[in-house]
């Protein structure tokens, strides 16, 4: 039951870009194609499932019994890189497709807070490994899931006239604003 | 604590650097890949490298001028089959129309499966020289000219404006190539002519400006489609900047001996006097030649100069006549081309007769 909360509640009330507003550059950046933002939004989920249950693991096995828990940090952004690459190297050689189809966003990826910030709240909140799994795999999903509203929004935008104050990346972040108002309406079902 | 820490973490990420490093060797060893050229010529090649890597090391000479970095688009080939599709890098360089027809930048692709490519016949024609350099000498303060003559195979055959690429082994253990316009007349087979300007941190042009009488260079050519067109009547208009003036002195060597019928004028344009180098050619040549009409502008002229002052674009402007019956060769740096592109259409010269050569 908890796993399915916490699935839940990654995905809606606890957004990871709409409530906690990381990985806010390829949001704002990335958002004004709806394919480039699904295929960011995938890409997102993938490495932070992967990473964050490679930090959990050796967070739990190796930095917590050697009484190391104070380099996480370093050692989470380490990891991310690595894996990172690792996943890279995968793709490039069994499937150039979709390497090809990810091109410059996988490697983008390493310097995304948003993957960080799920390493980090995963500590913070003491998740076992299950709930690692769930919390990280929702979170993706959350944000693909907010990139990709925020990507049909702005489209509809070029139909109407925001003031010319706002600008493009003004305008996205009201609209990020507003939506994120909507996702905090589901809070009463679930929170974290 | 301390201790364990820094021992910790060095120990992590040099794991890791090992295990990337394993992966990249173990995963990243592609099958030997089958590449067929124009339907007709095939080779072998271990996977992994680039495809313009692949064909100059069995020595099919593409253009390149930018060393593979995906920048200058000389090293367009076609790709009719594998290769994936045009990377982002290349979209920027290449028009859509382009790749939709298959046209791929070969620094680009990846050799990782066959491919059948197609190249224009005459890149099959490029073959690798080496030659040796008879002199050197400083024209101006960062200009050299370099004669190389040929020793293996002992004669080039090229059009007057085409270009050679240097071969320079990088301190990395790479090969750097880097193109540079023959200056010589294409009536003297057995040597070229170039003229190397001195960049500053320029591998290529500091090393070749570090190369005296009697060392080994090697090179491949002859490249490009700018070169004179001696099929046509027109009057040439010839704007040169700096140390562009290289492929346009060829096409002036060979106008004089074989097309001095046609009327040819020189813009040539420099900052100082010094900097005007083979300026004393010009004039003898404009002495032996009544078709031949010399026009130096300086930018900084000291008190003897009784030439023209000022932007090289602007001598064309109040020098040029109508543009109806010309063709133009133009080479420097990219302002002035554009700069006289703008002019030379301002007095009539349809752009598919306007050739030019940036660098």
């Amino acid at each position: 039951m908890r796993v399915a909360l916490i699935l839940f509640a990654s995905i809606l009330t606890s957004n990871i870009a709409l409530t906690y507003f990381l990985g806010m550059c390829p949001f704002v950046t990335i958002s004004k194609n709806i394919e480039v933002a699904i295929g960011m939004g995938i890409a997102v989920t993938f490495v932070m499932t992967i990473t964050a249950v490679a930090n959990w693991l050796i967070n739990t096995y190796i930095l917590i019994p050697f009484g190391l828990d104070f380099l996480q940090f370093l050692v989470f952004i380490i990891t991310i890189a690595t894996i990172v690459q690792i996943i890279e190297i995968f793709i490039d050689r069994f499937s150039p497709a979709l390497y090809h189809a990810f091109g410059i966003f996988l490697p983008l990826i390493t310097v995304n807070c948003a993957i960080l910030g799920i390493s980090l709240f995963m500590v913070l909140r003491t998740y076992n490994f299950q709930e690692t799994l769930f919390y990280s795999f929702g979170s993706g999903v959350g944000w693909l899931l907010a990139i990709v509203t925020i990507g049909g929004l702005r489209k509809k935008l070029i139909f109407s006239d925001p003031p010319k104050n706002f600008g493009k990346p003004g305008i996205t972040a009201i609209l990020a604003g507003i939506m994120a108002l909507a996702f905090i309406g589901f809070t009463g079902v679930a929170s974290l | 604590m301390i201790v364990t820490a820094v021992i910790f973490i060095n120990a992590f990420a040099l794991s890791v650097g090992l295990l990337i490093i394993f992966l990249d060797r173990v995963i990243s060893n592609y099958p030997t890949c089958r590449i067929t050229i124009n339907e007709d010529k095939e080779f072998e090649a271990p996977g992994g490298k680039s495809l313009l890597r692949v064909l100059f090391e069995n020595k099919y000479f593409i253009p390149s001028a930018c060393g593979g970095k995906g920048t200058c688009g000389y090293c367009r080939v076609k790709v009719t089959e594998g290769g994936g599709k045009a990377l982002p890098t290349e979209a920027l360089i290449l028009s859509s129309r382009e790749i939709k027809s298959g046209f791929r930048l070969s620094c680009q692709v990846k050799v990782r499966e066959d491919l059948k490519i197609e190249i224009p016949p005459e890149y099959l024609e490029i073959q690798e020289y080496q030659g040796k350099i008879i002199s050197t000498v400083a024209v101006t303060s960062d200009i050299k000219k370099i004669d190389i003559k040929l020793i293996n195979p002992p004669e080039i055959h090229f059009k007057p404006g085409q270009y050679v690429q240097i071969k320079y082994h990088n301190p990395e253990g790479d090969i750097d190539y880097r193109a540079y316009s023959i200056a010589s007349t294409p009536d003297e087979t057995d040597h070229i002519e170039l003229n190397i300007k001195k960049i500053p941190e320029g591998l290529v042009s500091t090393y070749m400006h570090s190369l005296g009488k009697g060392d080994m260079v090697e090179f491949s050519g002859p490249y490009g489609d700018f070169f004179l067109r001696t099929d046509s009547h027109k009057k040439i208009v010839c704007v040169a900047g700096g140390v562009g003036l290289a492929p346009l002195k060829a096409i002036i060597l060979y106008w004089e001996t074989h097309q001095n019928e046609r009327i040819l004028e020189l813009y040539y344009g420099s900052r100082t006097i010094e900097d005007l180098y083979d300026h004393e050619t010009f004039r003898r040549i404009e002495r032996e030649n009544e078709n031949f009409r010399y026009y130096p502008a300086l930018m900084n002229p000291d008190e003897n100069w009784k030439g023209y002052i000022g932007f090289i674009h602007e001598v064309m402007e109040e020098k040029l006549t109508d543009g109806e019956d010309t063709e133009a060769y133009i080479c420097g740096p990219p302002p002035m081309i554009d700069a006289a592109i703008k002019t030379l259409t301002g007095k009539g010269v349809t752009e598919e007769r306007i050739y030019f050569d940036k660098f």
